[in-house]
């Protein structure tokens, strides 16, 4: 069995976020990168499902420059067995997702996974477009995941509750939340073991650039918490009611 | 010229969002001056079909094939990328739902169109398109330029308004030109509370943390959504959903759904950057919590520091007045 995880590299979730460039790149100075936590949760989940057939191999992959290494040997730690690193900057979900899709191509990979969305861009469009790529089954928001021969029992999520769902090999999961109860925490024998596995570098493929960021923008900052005294509550409603208009 | 815009059905039902869509994606057309043109899968009445009618759309295909109850995403893909050949459409539309996840990406391969998923304005240009979307998980905004020569937007909920633009609307309907190869998945079960208010769909959200201190006493919440009324209903933090004294669909936070109602109360939720990451979309915050420095209250617009056992009561106790 052929697990591909593709890992996006983001910064931390308590990150400062701060822009440059002119407002159109993130500044990374003293920033500490993880990998996207609903891809940590679907290399878990490639994990266990590995360990459960006893055999399999998990391969990693990120479309980024050099500095991206230290997630994809991260990756490595935790168990995947060895990372492919597009050397490109990830312009945008079309450009990742065709970098992957070629490599998909010549390798017959039994599941591709994605996370849901990556917190930093949160489109959440990479593994659905690598799908249509290589023309393969795309399942979203994929909660659970596990195999039954060459196919896969899946729960997606659906508004106000799950679908269950079978898909034949080859297919393309993006996860969510519940896909692994918690992210594998990579042993001290993991980490030793990852610089030894291999990463390799392959060059990027010539793609259409369809979208590109202009600017980014901070929120408006917010006006001062209202207070609201707890013997007065109902001052409360009655200002949601007639300032705020939201009740 | 037209515009396409994916109106999506549950159980044969269209709701709020899909006309915050179409009123949005109406706007759009009279921006480019198109047509607004409205594409449904799935079993819907043709009087449902005409109220897309009401928001601006001129026409309206109808795919209502059994095969569509299986939501297969290449099946979908393949059946609305051939409505857009046919009407010779540079723009679609879809509202930010789990099927539009699911198959707009999939569209924008199809027809090498630009993508912006998750949009929360109207496009600030059209030609390019320039529209604005979340990033940072809330935390920034990114104005993103379509380079290519079609593009596909998805709409987050509760980011435009209705507005009613009454048009005669003629239904068509279509077969595409799909078969069982493009049916790899199949839906073996669906689990789901068809009765229950989803939190995403709630206008007003009472959620609860962590200082509620059990399960049973988050019964004073659902006593307070109830107050409220029919288009309210509980939500809960991620501690709250781990340690199962709610359910996990009532989750919000970055990990959990992300919402956008019209207000939210916060009782006994500390404000961690991952919880407010699924909220700070609302339009208005309260935060009742007896931490005074709780990070909630930053993120608020109101707050009272109190015991959410001793305000909650006299919040129902005033709702009810105000009802």
């Amino acid at each position: 069995m052929k697990i591909l995880v593709c890992i996006s590299h983001v910064p931390d979730t308590t990150a400062k976020i701060s822009f440059i460039n002119d407002n159109k790149t993130y500044n990374k100075d003293n920033i500490q990168f993880i990998i996207s936590p609903y891809e940590e949760l679907a290399l878990t989940r490639a994990l266990e499902l590995k360990e459960a057939k006893g055999e399999g191999t998990i391969t990693v992959i990120n479309v980024g420059g050099v500095e991206t290494e230290p997630t994809l040997r991260k990756a490595l730690a935790m168990g995947a067995d060895d990372a492919i690193r597009v050397n490109a900057e990830a312009i945008d979900a079309y450009f990742v997702a065709a970098q992957i899709a070629e490599i998909a191509k010549s390798n017959s990979y039994d599941i591709i996974l994605t996370g849901k969305e990556s917190i930093d861009y949160n489109g959440g469009q990479v593994g659905e477009m690598i799908a249509e790529i290589i023309d393969i089954p795309s399942v979203t928001s994929v909660s659970s995941i596990d195999v039954d021969g060459n196919k896969a029992i899946l729960e997606r999520e659906i508004d106000g509750g799950y679908e269950k769902m079978e898909c034949e090999f080859p297919f393309v999961g993006s996860g969510q939340k519940g896909i692994a109860p918690e992210p594998r925490i990579p042993a001290m024998r993991g980490i030793m073991m990852a610089r030894k596995k291999p990463l390799t570098v392959v060059d990027e493929v010539n793609v259409e650039n369809l979208t590109e960021v202009e600017v980014h923008t901070l929120p408006e900052p917010k006006g001062a918490c209202k207070m609201v005294d707890a013997d007065n509550a109902k001052e409360l409603i009655r200002l949601l009611h007639e300032e705020a208009k939201a009740l | 010229m037209s515009i396409l815009v994916y109106t999506e059905n549950w159980d044969g039902k269209f709701k709020k969002q899909s006309y915050e869509l179409l009123s949005y994606a109406n706007e759009i057309a009279k921006m480019t001056n198109s047509e607004l043109v409205a594409i449904s899968i799935g079993k819907v009445s043709d009087e449902e079909l005409k109220s897309l009618g009401n928001y601006g759309a001129s026409k309206i295909y109808n795919i209502n094939d059994d095969k569509f109850d299986t939501m297969s995403s290449q099946a979908y893909t393949k059946a609305i990328s051939e409505v857009a050949d046919k009407e010779g459409t540079k723009t679609i539309v879809f509202a930010n739902t789990y099927t539009s996840r699911s198959v707009a990406p999939r569209v924008a391969v199809r027809l090498k169109a630009g993508l912006v998923p998750g949009c929360v304005a109207l496009p600030a240009s059209t030609s390019p398109f320039i529209v604005k979307k979340k990033a940072y998980s809330g935390k920034a905004f990114a104005d993103v330029k379509v380079n290519a020569d079609k593009t596909i937007l998805t709409l987050n909920q509760n980011s435009y308004t209705i507005n009613e633009d009454v048009k005669d609307a003629e239904i068509v309907a279509f077969t595409p030109n799909i078969s069982d190869a493009d049916f790899k998945v199949k839906t073996l079960e669906v689990m789901k509370a068809s009765d229950r208010l989803d939190v995403g769909d709630a206008e007003i959200l009472v959620a609860g943390g962590r200082g509620m201190k059990s399960a049973e006493k988050f019964k004073i919440l659902d006593d307070m959504a109830e107050a409220i009324g029919p288009h309210c209903t509980v939500a809960c933090s991620r501690p709250v959903s781990d340690l199962d004294w709610r359910p996990h669909y009532e989750h919000v936070g970055q990990t959990g759904k992300v919402v956008a109602p019209n207000l939210y109360f916060a009782f006994g939720i500390s404000g961690a950057i991952q919880h407010l990451a699924g909220v700070n979309s609302s339009k208005v915050i309260v935060a009742i919590n007896t931490d005074k420095d709780a990070p909630i209250f930053e993120a608020a617009d109101y707050g009272i520091i109190g015991d959410a056992f001793e305000v909650a009561p006299k919040l129902i106790e005033a709702i009810k007045e105000l009802n």
